[in-house]
């Protein structure tokens, strides 16, 4: 195992890592300050995703699309909590449940309506279809460093927000006692609409930045969000911090799970066992480690503090 | 209570009667899913080939009813349920995928009904699985890459990295590129399958690159194609690891990828049974009419699938309607007397076709698109490697 592989995948872990934070903090959000399971979630991250590539073919620009695409997406993300989540707040998880799974339905059938069956692709700027030679052995494609760039910029203009404007306060208020907030005379409606609105448009985000590399298609959503439910557990319901640390631990494991397991498991058996063993083990790995979390700390690795 | 039953039984036989008047073919694909665009190319193709046989096979009318199987065996096996046991179709044919195909496979050879894949062709159902039921319009998954195993000892490629999806298909290919391939396997990856599918293939590619291989062979069908050409290119990888793909880059893909300008497709080498380039009239009035219904070239799964409804039509007309006659039936459709769009068409003994394969490359065609085209004939006539497991002599 030579290092620059190990850079490359560390890299590429980071990648995932950054793609899954962008997913999970929305959910976090959503789940943390407004009690609300909504697994509609990743029909925003697909919905960012074809919306950004029907305007990349429109506009031309890839990085312009996405500019316009954030605030739609973060509009249809208010118009999810107003006419979907808002009634729903005093119901149960399961009907939270119920509901955003029923929304999951239709807004795949509406993007078939829209987009037909077959997904879009989205073509990237000339300058960013290329490789990027950090050393001789060590080229890795640019449009990946960008995404750890995008990645990196939307966690650190959220952990600012978050912790130095008021409604970073505010959020961060609710998290920890909803019914306080409201109490104090806060307009716990429109903080809420604004929350669900900031996750939607970090969930469309990552699905914006997915694109290029696989494509725009229906059902993608349903990649990400089981593995960003399993980041918000390990991470702690509500926890930003929580999140981007297990979103980050979540990507580098399942990464280099698939890329050195079956080495590892050749030390030890034969290497078809081995070849047959490893991506089984590998996708479970995020499972287990889930499974471990939970067993010694139910509350996740990061709990926000609440009384 | 008596006179009721008799009443039900007396409808229900009437019902009965009615529906001899039409052959019913059920035909599973994946409608919903990312996956969904093969299926939809699949219904684009029965749909024509109905349309070019009049509606009618023989004197029966032919109704075909569409099943989902949700790209996934459990989902599969409920639609092919359904349709054997509440719509008593007297053929299921299409499953693009082996999982799907082995996991709904009992229920229709058992209701003696006839199970014809449109695409699906898992190593199990050509050897011990295999029965007098089910025939197979496309192949069996080891000889498409066989055939690639062939064309890269032919190039001189001595050291290979695997790529393909941890299903039944994918061990399949693998199995059947490393049965002819002579030179050194030095690496293989097996990825996540199924609805949430892993599409996102970059610590493979570094791994595989890593491998200092001399070429990548994958197979990734359907939406996973186009993922995985973008990032391959993305990767660089076209000097230092040449590509060499089977059921990957096809005529589902290609319009994407062309659009979207991954020019690394263009000159790429594959293996397959049917090219919409072959002369023979039945393809070109296939291709042809397709091209112009629905804009684009069909592909390969369309041309299986446009068979399958061929082949049962001639069957059905062979017989001369009289679906009860199971035994002839079945004969008539192993004589598969129609016109093929890959030619000359027959079944070998474990009633999987035996036919040629060829090397394709993709090309600009005249208009500017991307398609394929036949650059040689890697083998001939050729007899999958499970016939001889087969029991039916």
């Amino acid at each position: 195992m030579d290092t620059s592989l190990l850079v490359i995948q560390t890299l590429n872990g980071l990648q995932l890592g950054l793609l899954l934070f962008l997913v999970a903090s929305g959910l976090t959000l959503v789940f943390g300050i407004l009690d609300f399971v909504n697994l509609a979630h990743a029909s925003l991250y697909m919905l960012g995703a074809f919306i950004c590539a029907s305007l990349t073919y429109a506009v031309g620009n890839f990085f312009l699309a996405v500019l316009i695409a954030l605030p739609v997406t973060a509009l249809l993300g208010w118009g999810v909590e107003r006419f979907v989540a808002r009634p729903l707040y005093a119901r149960d998880h399961l009907d939270h449940v119920l509901a955003t799974f029923g929304l999951i339905l239709v807004l795949d059938t509406a993007a078939h309506l829209i987009w037909g069956p077959e997904g879009i692709a989205v073509p990237l700027p000339e300058a960013f279809r290329g490789q990027i030679e950090l050393s001789e052995t060590l080229v890795i494609p640019t449009y990946r460093l960008v995404i750890i760039a995008a990645g990196l910029a939307a966690a650190g203009g959220l952990y600012w927000m978050v912790v130095h404007t008021r409604l970073g306060m505010l959020i961060r208020a609710g998290a920890s006692n909803r019914v306080m907030v409201g109490a104090l005379g806060i307009n716990i409606e429109l903080l809420f609409g604004l929350v669900f609105a900031l996750g939607a448009a970090l969930a469309g985000l990552a699905g914006m930045l997915i694109a290029p590399i696989t494509e725009a298609s229906i059902g993608m959503g349903n990649q990400v969000i089981i593995t960003a439910f399993v980041v918000i557990i390990v991470g702690g319901i509500g926890s930003m911090k929580g999140a981007f640390i297990a979103a980050l631990l979540i990507g580098l494991i399942d990464t280099l799970g698939r890329s050195f397991l079956d080495d590892i498991f050749k030390l030890v058996m034969s290497p078809d066992a081995a070849e047959n063993s490893a991506p089984a083990i590998s996708a479970m790995l995020i499972y287990i480690i889930m499974a471990c979390v939970l067993a010694l700390k139910p509350q996740g690795l990061f709990p926000p503090k609440v009384r | 209570m008596n006179k009721l039953l008799t009443a039900a039984l007396a409808a229900s036989l009437t019902a009965t009667a009615a529906y001899a008047e039409s052959v019913k073919v059920g035909f599973v694909t994946t409608l919903t899913t990312p996956a969904a665009v093969i299926g939809k190319d699949m219904e684009n193709a029965v749909n024509l080939a109905v349309e070019h046989l009049g509606g009618k096979a023989g004197p029966l009318d032919i109704e075909v009813i569409f099943g989902d199987d949700q790209f996934a065996p459990e989902a599969g096996k409920q639609a092919t349920d359904k349709l054997v046991k509440q719509d008593n179709v007297d053929f299921v044919a299409g499953y693009i995928w082996s999982h799907v195909l082995l996991a709904s496979r009992k229920s229709v050879v058992d209701a003696d009904k006839i199970l014809i894949s449109a695409n699906a062709g898992p190593s199990q159902m050509a050897g011990k699985l295999c029965d007098k039921n089910y025939f197979s319009t496309s192949w069996q998954n080891d000889q498409t890459p066989m055939a690639m195993g062939e064309v890269l000892n032919k190039a001189g490629v001595k050291s290979l990295y695997l790529m393909a999806p941890n299903y039944a298909a994918g061990k399949d290919m693998t199995a059947g590129v490393e049965r002819t391939f002579t030179g050194e396997i030095v690496g293989k990856d097996l990825t996540k399958w199924g609805a949430d599918a892993q599409l996102d293939f970059s610590a493979e590619l570094a791994k595989a690159k890593a491998s200092g291989a001399d070429g990548l062979f994958v197979f990734y069908p359907g939406a996973a194609a186009g993922a995985f050409v973008k990032q391959y290119q993305q990767a660089g990888l076209k000097d230092t690891l040449p590509l060499y793909s089977v059921f990957t880059i096809d005529g589902i893909s290609l319009p994407k990828l062309q659009q979207a300008g991954f020019t690394d497709a263009l000159g790429s080498k594959i293996t397959q049974e049917w090219d919409p380039s072959l002369d023979n009239a039945a393809n070109q009035k296939f291709v042809g009419d397709f091209k112009e219904k629905f804009g684009t070239y069909p592909s390969f799964y369309a041309a299986q699938s446009y068979d399958a409804i061929m082949l049962i039509a001639s069957a059905v007309a062979a017989v001369d309607g009289n679906l009860e006659d199971k035994d002839a039936l079945r004969a008539a459709v192993k004589a598969a007397d129609f016109e093929s769009v890959r030619g000359n068409f027959k079944f070998g003994t474990n009633n999987m076709p035996v036919q040629n394969f060829y090397l394709r490359e993709v090309v600009e065609d005249a208009d500017g698109n991307w398609t394929t085209k036949v650059v040689d004939t890697v083998y001939t006539d050729h007899v999958d490697s499970f016939a001889a497991e087969c029991s039916m002599n």
